[in-house]
């Protein structure tokens, strides 16, 4: 009985030891992957289109909890970035201003987007203010990390923060500098990116494929 | 070899404009976008010439705590703001800092900076010294300087 038990006792005790190795196996190579491979920049990774969708659930500049549903049935025009942000952000809104005033009255069929990735820093309050400065129908949105974090996974968005010790508070925020444009159901529809057409020449793209969608 | 020297130096001379004196190194076309909150910072653009190597080491102005040069670096679809410390200027090159690329960055800013308004800064340069420019603002969707004009 006694021997029984002893070699039982001696089974767990091996049992554990082997559990113990594992766990150090894996996460001795989770650390190392984490300190030698992760830190290598992400390579650009294409999407398929139908992978990229509007879906999210933030708050708006007026403090409302807003998801895709409230923008569903208009074409919406989707850009994602940061109001510390001192060139590439307001040039990109400034362009997507410009296209807005010149679709006409087809303005009122569309939603332009402007969604924070630095949630923290740009409230519903800063966003008001901000997205009023560059077109009278701009929609800011923010939320927690977290919702910021899902809306950009949804528009298979990357964006990261850096530790910048000279930059306000420490840090900057890289990220892609997309506009999406989305059809009234919510589908990824096509890309564009300031720099790469005039506004003339996206504002003309976009009302083709809003009239010829129809 | 000293005389050409000379020559040069005074046709650089002549041909600069008075408020530059007598430096080799030439700004122009400084300007700025109108800033939507005194809270974010803002950027200022200008194009930089020189006639000999020089190098641009820092700026500053009254009304920003600091001004960092910024070049933005595009990896695939992600732009990142890379902080530089000094500019290289290359001998008779043409540096534009224009959006999407250079821009000098201003910190801490007194207010936001309004269209129609200018600011001073002083641009420090390894050879020649400090040089200070009138910076126009301009609209918040301002491409350039020289937009209205093509």
């Amino acid at each position: 009985m006694t021997s029984t038990k002893t070699t039982q006792l001696r089974r767990i005790r091996f049992s554990l030891w082997i559990l113990v190795a594992a766990a150090v196996l894996a996460l001795g190579g989770a650390y190392f992957v984490r300190t030698i491979g992760v830190r290598e920049p992400p390579s650009p990774v294409t999407v398929g289109e139908a992978a990229i969708r509007s879906e999210f659930s933030l708050i708006d500049h007026n403090g409302n909890r807003v998801t895709e549903a409230d923008f569903l049935g208009r074409w919406q025009l989707v850009f994602f970035g940061f109001t510390h942000c001192p060139d590439v952000c307001p040039t990109t809104l400034a362009y997507m201003a410009n296209v807005l005033d010149r679709l006409g009255g087809e303005v009122e069929r569309v939603a332009p987007i402007f969604i924070t990735v630095d949630p923290s820093r740009d409230t519903p309050q800063v966003m008001a203010e901000y997205v009023q400065a560059f077109h009278p129908k701009l929609v800011g949105l923010t939320g927690s990390e977290a919702e910021v974090a899902a809306a950009a996974q949804a528009f298979r968005v990357y964006y990261e923060r850096m530790e910048e010790e000279t930059a306000p508070d420490g840090y900057l925020m890289a990220h892609s500098g997309h506009i999406y444009l989305m059809t009234p159901e919510g589908r990824f529809e096509d890309v564009f990116r300031e720099g790469e057409q005039s506004a003339e020449e996206m504002a003309a793209d976009v009302l083709a494929r809003m009239n010829g969608k129809q | 070899m000293m005389r050409k020297l000379i020559a040069t130096v005074v046709v650089v001379w002549a041909v600069a404009s008075p408020a530059l004196a007598e430096e080799s190194v030439r700004v122009f076309d400084a300007w700025a976008r109108a800033s939507v909150l005194a809270s974010r910072p803002g950027a200022a653009y200008v194009t930089i010439e020189s006639t000999s190597d020089d190098t641009l080491i820092g700026a500053s102005t009254p009304v920003a705590e600091q001004v960092m040069i910024h070049a933005v670096e595009k990896d695939g679809d992600v732009s990142r703001m890379k902080h530089i410390e000094t500019l290289e200027l290359p001998a008779g090159e043409r540096i534009t800092l224009a959006p999407g690329g250079m821009h000098l960055m201003l910190m801490g800013l007194q207010d936001k900076l309004s269209e129609g308004t200018t600011f001073p800064m002083t641009l420090s340069f390894e050879n020649a010294g400090e040089i200070t420019v009138e910076v126009s603002v301009l609209g918040i969707a301002a491409e350039g300087p020289r937009e209205a004009t093509q």
